[in-house]
């Protein structure tokens, strides 16, 4: 094996944004789930609705720093997907996971300078961000304000539809975050990808 | 020759221009509607012998198609009121006239019975407004004799509902003419009172006053213990939880229960919008906890994976 090698992969307005989203989607997830089952809920209905709004906010301005810095930056080249391979790629990624890397397969897609996501992750980021996110905080500000929301839609109220699809994809999300933490685990140690992504520099 | 005039009888009797002539609907000739639905009248003065045209009193325009739909409209005035007033000036005299109470219809009879009118009674007795105005705060002051509509059993639109219900309050409490009559305050403020509730026009328009300004009898369709204004509900969780306040009141009627029994989606998606979340739907709660447990066994199994082959 070689030796160990580091790249510069998360410049510091990448890590600021991390950083934020991270402590925005946590506060978001656990208060969510209190709102929801408020009778078995740690934090009062009240606290918990401004605290939500708040980190709803926070996660909303972190967004930007994330489209704007990826717009500005080389860093949104890695989350191109080419047509080659759509599906094979990440079914290859997913079967090292499962089965691979406990037969002592090496890893299908190693990082390098040119590739900072495996295939699997890359469509995941895809999703969670550019799909996932937006529409959550969309449907978050709808909620914020809800006389703009359409009173119904077919024989069901608007803000219900709205108040349904945000806390789906709001599930959707904290389970992308039990999966991203857990698969952080399998780097070069179980906490060196927690290192890198509060350093900057990730191990090969 | 006897048959044949019974036929001729009954014939004659079931015309329908024998039920119109006292028809709501035809209110130009209607004895009392030609002048209760219009804003002017005409009368002959006999003693000046000149027709005059009069403004009525705005007090006492009845709307005609309320009166049409209401509970009451198989009756005609004269059941109600006496048949003197037929004649017009109406006799001074006539204002004495003692009207009949609901009760004097609706107590004590087995065919009200599923409306529970004894007991409604003895809840509306501990309200506050019986407390305030006694025995003169009568059924009427909410549920006009003329235009009432029962919206709550009937209707399957919990905005209709709302709508209707709420207007039975407002028609005093934003109304400082009517208010004055019991309370003797000049105004109600009811949107600076009700400030804090947060998105107030959506609360209003979705729930109705009585949801939170009145004791829950589960015995009873509509509570009609009216509380103080210090005893109303002001803590959002009684009605935004799983065992919201409101599945009590303004969710428990049939026709909306079986509304939502309808049709496939809404068995997946039941319309209780008053819980927050996907939990409101009980199909989607028990879908989103399999997933959970089914991500966290993954997980778990490939930690132990990872153990072994490590």
């Amino acid at each position: 094996m070689t030796a160990s090698k580091q790249i510069y992969f998360y410049p510091i307005w990448l890590r600021i944004w991390h950083g934020l989203n991270a402590l925005g989607i946590v506060i978001l997830i656990l208060t969510g789930i209190s709102l929801q089952n408020i009778e078995s809920s740690f934090i009062s209905f009240n606290s918990a609705i401004n605290l939500h709004n708040i980190a709803g906010v926070i996660v909303t301005l972190s967004y930007f720093i994330f489209f704007i810095g990826n717009l500005l930056t080389t860093n949104s080249k890695y989350y191109i997907v080419k047509p080659k391979g759509f599906i094979k790629r990440p079914a290859k990624q997913a079967y090292y996971y499962i089965w691979g890397m406990f037969h002592n397969m090496r890893a299908p897609y190693p990082l390098s300078e040119k590739r900072k996501f495996n295939p699997l992750q890359k469509y995941f980021y895809l999703i969670v961000m550019y799909l996932a996110v937006p529409l959550v905080i969309i449907s978050g500000i709808a909620l914020l304000f809800p006389e703009i929301i359409i009173e119904n839609i077919y024989n069901f109220s608007g803000i219900f539809v709205t108040a349904i699809f945000h806390s789906a994809l709001g599930f959707f999300i904290s389970i992308f975050l039990i999966i991203h933490l857990y698969v952080a685990t399998i780097g070069k140690s179980p906490t060196a990808n927690f290192k890198s992504i509060i350093n900057g520099w990730h191990h090969i | 020759m006897k048959y044949y005039l019974l036929f001729i009888f009954i014939i004659f009797y079931c015309l329908p221009w024998h039920s119109n002539a006292q028809s709501y609907l035809d209110a130009a000739d209607h004895v009392c509607l030609k002048c209760h639905s219009n804003q002017t009248y005409t009368f002959h003065n006999k003693l000046m012998d000149s027709e005059e045209k009069k403004l009525m009193n705005p007090y006492y325009i009845l709307d005609t198609m309320a009166l049409a739909l209401g509970v009451h409209n198989q009756f005609d005035c004269m059941d109600c009121h006496s048949y003197e007033y037929e004649t017009y000036p109406h006799a001074s005299n006539l204002k004495l006239e003692p009207l009949a109470t609901c009760f004097d219809c609706h107590g004590g009879d087995e065919s009200f019975a599923s409306y529970q009118f004894e007991k409604i009674a003895e809840e509306s007795e501990k309200s506050i407004h019986h407390q305030i105005y006694g025995d003169n705060f009568t059924c009427a002051k909410c549920h006009s004799q003329h235009t009432y509509a029962a919206t709550a059993r009937t209707s399957n639109d919990v905005l209709k509902i709302v709508d209707y219900s709420n207007k039975m309050c407002l028609s005093c409490h934003s109304n400082m003419n009517k208010y004055q009559l019991v309370s003797g305050q000049e105004n109600t403020k009811l949107i600076q009172i009700h400030e804090w509730l947060p998105n107030q026009e959506l609360h209003f328009k979705h729930v109705r006053c009585i949801d939170c300004h009145t004791e829950v009898v589960d015995s009873l369709m509509v509570s009609h213990n009216i509380l103080a204004k210090e005893q109303a509900v002001q803590n959002c969780v009684e009605c935004h939880s799983a065992n919201s306040r409101l599945k009590a009141s303004l969710y428990k009627y049939q026709n909306l229960q079986k509304r939502s029994e309808n049709g496939t989606l809404n068995t997946v998606l039941s319309n209780e919008s008053y819980v927050i979340g996907t939990h409101q739907s009980p199909f989607l709660k028990l879908f989103s906890i399999i997933i959970f447990l089914a991500t966290l066994v993954g997980v778990a199994i490939h930690i132990i994976f990872r153990i072994i082959k490590k």
